[in-house]
């Protein structure tokens, strides 16, 4: 009981501690969403269906739980931090509840409520992906971000811009390419690829004489992309690139490189 | 070698548009259509039900899993002291465990022990002695809990590790550069959040004649907001 108590002073104090910034955050952010709140209200508010609902002090499977709501008692969502709810429970109690007993809470009107969750089949048909990844491009370090759009499940178009560092010459690379999953249901989907763009590259002055250069490139290549969790995946990439130079000779330069990737 | 990877790529590809033909090459196709309704309607529906479906919204819920915000703090870079850096983050916390995390800053080289003994030429312009970074890392909290000031204040806290890769600007070059550290955040409410940051950033250098892996050490704290 003792220590149910200290949580109720904990959160009581949370609430009335004087913080000028949130209540301007608070102020400003009302100014700006009073008319959106109204239609929006009436969805935040949610009854308890389970037979009670826990309270935590933080969004976090270890915090304690310090109170408990019951079983037809509402409660209002005040905002969300990844799968955490925190709530105001009628007595003006606040505290974080895990999207697992939150969907286990009914709408005013009876249905059960439904949050926004990403999952597999987002990341099938997701139109939007940004990611990030690093890897070894012929032996020189490289740093890539890109940008995708799906057109369909299985074909997208990214756009590339790399950085490459290595030990006798730096540069930049940036690229245009069209990707084709042929099986974009899969929760570990392949993917092959292939594009073209331009290669910027500066010897180190230090070791080589050279003159900048910018070519075009080609390539094609394969990779896989992971679905982990919400909105989140990892990639990994082999491409097969062709350099052509103003020399009697292409080059031609393989690259491996692994990362992560948002979809929405 | 090349030519292996041509082969594989050709098996890949002949797989690949094998099983193109039951989904539907480029996503066109493949679907099939709705068969049209058979027999009579239902004779014993008389009344067409004009029941008005309550539609279901999505709540509109405040999400903040991004923060954005800025620090500043001492750098120290490997026989070139230490000096002021400052810079910004921008993270996105994807579970409450995982987050990923962009961070760009800048310092200074100072004078190495070399210079400021001899006396002569300085090793660098004073161009070449300004210092960027820019890092993509991976963080996990890994001690979140709460921290107390006096008997009726709690707030939210977290000790949590990143590692990660990216560029660093220095002495005329970018480096690829490899960094991880650890870091504790107190939140003073849901939105805003103190950082305290300890991290290392390790990059090869030969700009003393022989090279080596230089280890810049960094200590920071930061201000951000969740949005």
């Amino acid at each position: 009981m003792s220590e149910h108590n200290t949580g109720i002073t904990l959160s009581r104090s949370r609430k009335t501690r004087p913080n000028w910034l949130a209540a301007l955050v608070l102020v400003t952010s009302q100014a700006f969403t009073t008319g959106l709140a109204e239609a929006a209200d009436e969805y935040r508010t949610v009854s308890v269906a389970d037979p009670y609902l826990e309270m935590r002090t933080g969004p976090g499977r270890g915090y304690p739980k310090f109170h408990v709501v019951d079983r037809g008692e509402t409660v209002d969502i005040l905002m969300r931090k990844t799968d955490w709810f925190k709530v105001r429970a009628p007595n003006g109690k606040e505290g974080w509840v895990d999207r697992s007993q939150m969907e286990l809470t009914l709408q005013p009107g009876g249905e059960y409520i439904e949050f926004a969750q990403a999952d597999l089949e987002d990341f099938t048909n997701a139109r939007w992906e940004v990611g990030g990844l690093a890897g070894d491009f012929g032996g020189a370090n490289i740093i890539s971000l890109y940008g995708g759009y799906s057109l369909n499940p299985n074909v997208s178009i990214e756009v590339w811009g790399s950085q490459i560092l290595g030990n006798f010459s730096n540069g930049w690379m940036g690229s245009v390419n069209l990707t084709h999953e042929t099986w974009p249901e899969w929760r570990i989907s392949p993917f092959f690829t292939m594009g073209t763009g331009v290669i910027h590259t500066s010897p180190k002055s230090t070791i080589i004489q050279g003159e900048d250069r910018t070519d075009q490139i080609a390539h094609v290549g394969a990779g896989i992309r992971f679905y982990v969790t919400r909105r989140f995946s990892l990639r990994a990439e082999y491409k097969s690139y062709v350099v052509f130079t103003s020399r009697d000779e292409n080059e031609e330069v393989e690259e491996w490189k692994a990362g992560f990737a948002f979809f929405f | 070698m090349e030519s292996r990877f041509r082969i594989l790529f050709l098996v890949l590809a002949m797989l690949a548009l094998a099983g193109c033909g039951t989904n539907g090459f480029l996503g066109i196709g493949g679907k099939k259509s709705a068969p049209p309704p058979s027999g009579p309607p239902d004779p014993e529906q008389v009344i067409d039900p004009d029941v008005e479906r309550r539609e279901v919204k999505e709540p509109a819920i405040d999400a903040e899993d991004f923060e954005i915000g800025g620090f500043a703090g001492v750098m120290s870079i490997e026989d070139f002291g230490s000096d002021l850096v400052y810079g910004l983050r921008l993270a996105y916390h994807i579970t409450e465990g995982f987050f990923v995390e962009g961070t760009v800053g800048q310092t200074e080289a100072g004078l190495t022990s070399f210079e400021v003994l001899s006396g002569g030429a300085p090793l660098l312009s004073d161009d070449d002695r300004q210092y960027t970074y820019y890092n993509v890392n991976v963080g996990y909290n890994i001690l979140p809990g709460e921290g107390f000031i006096g008997e009726s204040r709690a707030y939210n806290t977290g000790l949590y590790l990143i590692a990660g890769l990216g560029s660093t600007r220095f002495a005329d070059d970018d480096r690829f550069t490899v960094n991880y550290g650890a870091g504790y955040r107190f939140l003073l409410n849901d939105t805003v959040a103190l950082h305290l940051d300890f991290r290392d950033h390790l990059f090869d250098i030969d700009l003393l004649g022989e090279e080596k892996t230089v280890h810049n050490l960094e200590a920071h704290l930061g201000v951000t907001v969740f949005f």
